[in-house]
């Protein structure tokens, strides 16, 4: 159950960090407010947003709107664009005080930078790019699961001694959760001591990639291929099916490693996770490093010409036939809807 | 310009066998290999000491296998090499890997840039770099796609994130960890490979050498543990076979994507 609409001041606190862009938390850390809140009613805690910027107060209410109990914030200049040594000051700071139980990070470019760090400063475990999280509730400790060396293997990793237990989330396995307006919350102010001259590293330039980037996570429909392909020529008949429904082009690992397709468009947990509508998977095996970048895909669609490959076991509806008999099948039925008269 | 590099042995493949009644992974027979994105780190190494002269160590904790890890490095021009090993150092997490890493960094003494690779092919955490910098008390700038060194005692790099890149300046020493695509690593000739195997040393270092408290290696300085490695099962449970002839089969499914307005 969400955590109550009214003020809450529990001792114990799970503290999601709020990555923001320009001042506006980015997606997964609402993601992981949603979770925070699963998380920390189990624990009998408070969630806490550690929202770090310039300018950013204006958006901390949001933020108790979408599950925090209170949102500490750390609203300075020296804050406006992420560094690692300010951002860790900030946080340790405030943890060495507070001694939250849990922290929770994205596991972004960002938060890949400062949860090993801020874990280092404090002496504890930090558990990188998690894919399920709970909470172990006769330890009272967080229980987060990720994918591990080998084929179909995960691993439950805990922290059992140390204090706070850091963790990374990969973006996008958690739901984003719906806003409550009804919500209320405490905003506690951080003091930020740093002035500019004491920083040693600074940041000379920021460059937005000119690439029109390939939206994988947003899109409604993904036609992925795998090593079941053969080559990189599979791939073109993909685009064909994919440009047909209006679909993304997505790939596992290996034929990014490859080189068949680009990396930008490889699902799963070295790459991205994605939350279509539908998911076309062309001989694409299931493996674990695959599945926990679309499993929560609406509807998922494989063909695969081993009936015992895995990703029939999470499947919808399942074609068990070389793909380069039935696709093509497949592209001819799609063009000969669109020739029909729409009705 | 002294560097120290990092590196790692991992597992040549990452289809390594799984014990379910031990819920272990059978790691002993796998041939290990130097970690893909650690070439990168070395390469970088070399190409600074190229340009700007001084020594080049290359350090790695691991069994006694990570010799062949070392050995390569060397053969890639790599001056030192310096093994990390023994009963004390094994099982540990990351932190671990980082006070180990870190005494080794301190004994070695000198530098002005660790190099590390952005991430190991095995775990994949990119947390050992961030934590090395951090037992150093240095800055660390993480995802370089290009370094330079500048007004002779301060570094560049251009950082890679999700959206594009920023450039970071920090003063020297710092640590720097890489990303595959900042230069193609070189590939050692044939005699470079008899030489390091032939004619250099690996130096062994062992939890004693190193000084540092006990209780902060291995498995026993290791903040986390794993709980349990299990295969994940979840079926849906309802998935439906199209069977039948080619174009049956696609026809049926492009009636079911149209029932659901997907087409």
């Amino acid at each position: 159950m969400p955590s109550n609409n009214s003020k809450s001041n529990k001792n114990r606190e799970l503290w999601v960090f709020i990555e923001q862009k320009n001042g506006t938390p980015i997606r997964v850390s609402l993601e992981l407010l949603g979770k925070g809140c699963i998380l920390a009613d189990k624990l009998g805690a408070d969630v806490a947003a550690f929202f770090v910027g310039q300018k950013i107060t204006n958006q901390a209410q949001k933020l108790i709107y979408y599950g925090a109990d209170k949102v500490i914030i750390a609203d300075d200049l020296v804050a406006s664009d992420y560094r690692t040594e300010v951002y860790t000051d900030i946080i340790v700071t405030q943890a060495l005080k507070r001694k939250p139980e849990i922290l929770l990070f994205g596991a972004t470019c960002i938060g890949r930078d400062l949860a090993p760090r801020v874990a280092g400063r404090l002496s504890t475990g930090c558990t990188a790019d998690c894919t399920q999280l709970d909470i172990d509730q006769e330890k009272g400790l967080i229980v987060a699961s990720k994918p591990f060396l080998g084929r179909n293997v995960m691993a439950d990793i805990i922290c059992p001694h140390h204090r706070p237990q850091v963790v990374t989330v990969r973006p996008g396995v958690m739901e984003l959760p719906a806003q409550d307006k009804s919500r209320r919350g405490n905003l506690v102010y951080a003091n930020v001591d740093f002035k500019e001259e004491d920083i040693k590293v600074k940041i000379l330039d920021t460059i937005k990639s000119e690439t029109v980037g390939v939206n994988l996570e947003n899109a409604e429909k993904i036609v992925a291929g795998g090593m079941g392909l053969g080559d990189a020529a599979g791939f073109e008949l993909l685009k064909e099916l994919a440009d047909l429904l209006g679909a993304e082009m997505g790939a596992t690992s290996p034929p990014v490693d490859a080189g068949w397709i680009s990396h930008e468009r490889q699902i799963g947990q070295t790459g991205k996770v994605i939350r279509p509508r539908l998911y076309i998977a062309c001989g694409i095996s299931g493996a674990i490093q695959h599945y926990v970048g679309m499993i929560n895909s609406e509807l998922i669609v494989a063909i695969n010409k081993n009936p015992k490959a895995e990703i029939f076991d999470f499947a919808d509806y399942g074609i068990v036939d070389d793909l380069y008999e039935i696709v093509p099948e497949i592209i001819d039925e799609l063009k000969k809807l669109k020739r029909a008269p729409s009705h | 310009m002294d560097i120290v590099i990092c590196i790692k042995e991992v597992p040549e493949t990452t289809e390594v066998p799984w014990d379910p009644e031990k819920g272990i992974l059978i790691r002993e027979g796998i041939p290990g290999i130097l970690n893909p994105n650690d070439k990168n780190a070395i390469e970088a190494a070399l190409q600074l000491t190229e340009k700007y002269g001084g020594v080049v160590t290359a350090i790695s904790m691991g069994p006694a296998q990570t010799d062949d890890a070392l050995r390569e490095a060397l053969s890639l021009g790599v001056d030192n090499a310096v093994l990390l090993t023994g009963r004390h150092l094994a099982g540990a997490d990351t932190l671990a890997t980082s006070y180990t890493l870190y005494l080794a960094v301190k004994k070695i003494g000198r530098f002005d840039i660790v190099l590390c690779g952005k991430e190991s092919a095995d775990g994949v955490t990119a947390q050992v770099g961030p934590q090395l910098a951090e037992f150093l008390d240095i800055p660390q700038l993480t995802y370089a796609t290009n370094i330079e060194i500048v007004k002779g005692n301060f570094v560049r790099i251009k950082q890679k994130l999700e959206d594009g890149f920023r450039e970071l300046e920090s003063p020297l020493p710092a640590l720097i960890t890489v990303e595959r695509e900042i230069n193609n690593p070189r590939i050692p000739p044939m005699d470079h490979i008899m030489e390091a195997y032939r004619d250099k040393q690996v130096m062994v270092w062992t939890a004693d050498d190193l000084g540092g408290q006990m209780e902060r290696f291995g498995l026993k300085g290791s903040p986390t543990q794993c709980l349990k490695v299990y295969t994940q099962r979840i079926k849906k449970g309802k998935m439906q076979i199209l069977e039948g002839d080619g174009s049956m089969v696609a026809k049926e499914l492009v009636q079911i994507l149209r029932k659901r307005n997907l087409t």
